[in-house]
């Protein structure tokens, strides 16, 4: 006997249907480039391509969308990746040890989520000035450790960076008749774990419950017992780290320093989030859903790349135009279910 | 009388305290360090004219741009509870625009220039209406708004450069953006007076800063009590957009060429950071456009402070998160809470060794 063959199946959430929603398009998106424009696209190293140039992207916007799904914005997520990636440069050039490198990164970015988290969650300071302020610091730091850019020659870390996992049946023959393997480079297992971390933390864990619970409304959280100061701040601790854990990774891909590294990362980080369905006045989105964000948003520079649109200005045209389109529709469709809702 | 002189020095000048303590604090700091940072000397320009000179003038002077957007995002904040990050990028689409219409003229003439700057304007509201219109009418939250044109704003200003820094020289665009003959005191400056009194008159014979308030306290209460709460928002991103195209103006004049990926760079941080210093709440609500202006020159003047110094431009950005932290700090009301209980405790303390003393 089952029970439930009479009972409608339960609607989608507001996080489950924009998290759809972005999939779709995705897929949709990559189907046609691969139809339209073949080439690179056909091949799985492109995929792979995307995931390797921005594994660290990935991992920052993991951060941003707990911060966000809380309610909050963290705007240093960018700058504080570019001063891991120098003080590690510097510090393994001046005879450092790979593992210390790693608990440096580490600490940067705990640092960061530390003082911004406490000043957030217990003074009471709007968060996009904090943060604003983190990334100025960050940014500054980053300068007064080196203008120059730095290249790593660490014999051990060149060891880990050079490192990739090579899968020979996803790769494709080259002109010259070898087969060249698909490559995976660590970073995006990095990555990938963080995004089973994160999904289980969000989904089955008290802690990520109490984010959704806290975004959703603060002074119904409060009123269910949850310590909101508490979560806040645990909020952005998390996304300090995360942050931390980005700028190894950045490192691990370029394998230098630079003043200019990550410019710009976290409005990339903010516009990927958006495009995966979380919503900046919290209580709403998803981890798996900001992973498809990001590729979204990669697969449409790839795209506007091999369409031939080559002057310099179209990449971040198209971006736009595509982040309006997603940020409208998510008004449209959210705006229609508030209305059936009420009716 | 003893009751107001007392609510004045608890905090009663309001949420002019962070932005006057900070200044406060700045010239007591430079007056230590060198009191000659506060000379103004006169001197003659490389025209012949004769032009003030020294860092207040630079401070002054050099605020200009932030003062000025600083008041538009003060209108923008109250009314939509959220901040326009995209003014950087528009500020390089209007000077775009002012550079690309005076180029097609064949003379730069004072006809000319106005035309341009009218042009630029247009664009620029024409871009904060598309702002204004996700904001209230789409009801999307203004950052996110607006992240869209700060993602491609700079691409656009490139795309009409034709993907080139054009340059213009003319008489008429150095007194813009420096001196013009015969009076010492910077433009800028000048056009910075100008729109704080237009505010200030568009404040007094329109009910805009009122209805601007209630808004921002609450849309649907404002909407019940028969403001057009959609319009507000539309008017303030509106007006934010005339600002920007000022603001783009002067930045094109000063330097006289447009180079749209340096032109008012990180200016939008800056300016919300202005409106936060100057005590505004940017949730919005109640506001005090006089706050955001002196927020401007304070950070101004940690700027030049710093650059006296001899902090290098691009280090600067770390000194001024740690000051702007330690500001934020003291103006946060935990602290203030906080501060203020620990001065009643110790108040009663001194009160009850009194009473002791006495018998």
């Amino acid at each position: 006997m089952k029970k439930n063959t009479n009972v409608q199946r339960e609607p989608l959430t507001d996080t489950q249907l924009l998290m759809t929603i972005t999939i779709c398009i995705f897929i949709g998106m990559y189907l046609l480039a691969m139809l339209f424009l073949g080439g690179g696209f056909l091949h799985a190293q492109q995929i792979f391509d995307m995931l390797n140039d921005n594994a660290s992207l990935i991992i920052v916007t993991f951060g941003l969308t707990i911060v966000m799904i809380g309610g909050g914005i963290d705007i240093s997520v960018g700058a504080v990746t570019s001063l891991v990636v120098m003080s590690c440069v510097l510090y393994l050039n001046n005879g450092g040890n790979l593992f210390v490198s790693v608990l440096l990164a580490l600490g940067i970015g705990l640092a960061f989520g530390v003082v911004q988290g406490f000043l957030i969650s217990y003074l009471e300071i709007q968060p996009f000035i904090v943060t604003l302020a983190g990334m100025f610091f960050a940014r500054g730091m980053t300068t007064i450790l080196s203008v120059n850019p730095q290249k790593v020659d660490h014999e051990g870390f060149a060891r880990l960076r050079d490192s990739k996992i090579e899968i020979p049946w996803l790769g494709y023959v080259a002109k010259n008749g070898n087969l060249v393997p698909a490559r995976i480079e660590l970073g995006v297992i990095v990555a990938l774990l963080c995004l089973v971390f994160i999904f289980i933390l969000l989904k089955y864990l008290r802690l990520g419950r109490d984010f959704y619970a806290m975004g959703g409304n603060q002074m119904s959280a409060l009123m269910l017992g949850i310590n909101v100061k508490r979560t806040r701040f645990l909020s952005y601790l998390i996304s300090g780290l995360l942050s931390g854990i980005s700028g190894y990774v950045f490192m691990m891909h370029t394998g230098a320093g630079n003043a200019t590294n990550a410019a710009g990362m976290e409005m990339n980080a903010i516009a990927s989030s958006i495009i995966g369905g979380t919503l900046l006045t919290g209580g709403v989105g998803n981890v798996i859903g900001s992973f498809f964000g990001t590729m979204t948003l990669t697969t449409i520079k790839k795209i506007v790349v091999s369409s031939g649109l080559n002057d310099p200005w179209w990449q971040s045209i198209t971006t736009g135009g595509m982040l309006c389109f997603f940020i409208l529709l998510q008004s449209v469709v959210l705006g229609q279910r508030a209305k059936k809702k009420s009716a | 009388m003893k009751n107001q002189t007392k609510k004045v020095f608890s905090g009663g000048l309001g949420q002019l305290t962070i932005p006057l303590v900070a200044i406060a604090l700045l010239v007591i700091f430079n007056l230590f360090r060198d009191p000659s940072f506060f000379s103004i000397g006169i001197m003659h320009n490389n025209d012949g004219n004769i032009v003030l000179s020294g860092n207040l003038i630079s401070i002054i002077n050099g605020a200009s741009e932030l003062a000025i957007l600083a008041m538009g995002m003060t209108l923008v904040t109250a009314a939509c509870g959220g901040q326009d990050i995209s003014v950087g990028a528009a500020a390089a689409i209007a000077g775009s625009v002012f550079v690309k219409i005076l180029k097609s003229m064949p003379s730069i003439t004072g006809g000319t220039v106005v035309l341009a700057f009218i042009s630029a304007c247009i664009v620029a509201m024409l871009f904060g209406t598309f702002n204004g219109t996700l904001v209230a009418v789409f009801k999307i939250q203004p950052m996110i708004a607006t992240l869209i044109l700060y993602t491609c704003g700079r691409s656009i200003a490139y795309w009409i450069n034709g993907g080139a820094t054009p340059t213009v020289s003319s008489p008429i665009i150095s007194g813009i953006g420096s001196f013009i003959p015969g009076i010492p005191i910077p433009t800028p400056v000048l056009i910075v007076v100008l729109a704080a009194i237009l505010f200030r008159l568009l404040f007094h014979f329109t009910s805009l800063e009122l209805f601007t308030q209630s808004v921002g306290i609450n849309g649907s209460a404002a909407r019940l009590n028969g403001i057009n709460s959609t319009f507000i928002k539309l008017l303030s991103f509106i007006i934010l957009g005339i600002c920007v195209a000022i603001a783009g103006t002067i930045g094109v004049s000063r330097l006289g060429l447009i180079n749209h990926e340096t032109l008012l760079l990180d200016v939008e941080m800056d300016t919300i950071l202005a409106v936060a210093i100057g005590g505004n709440n940017l949730g919005g609500g109640k506001f005090k456009i006089g706050g955001s202006i002196l927020g401007a020159y304070v950070i101004q003047m940690l700027t030049i402070t710093l650059y006296a110094m001899k902090v290098s431009s691009t280090d600067v950005k770390a000194y001024k998160a740690i000051v702007i932290i330690l500001l934020v700090v003291i103006g946060s009301p935990v602290v203030k809470a906080r501060v203020s209980k620990l001065m009643s405790q110790l108040r009663t303390a001194k009160a009850e060794n009194l009473t002791k003393g006495a018998q």
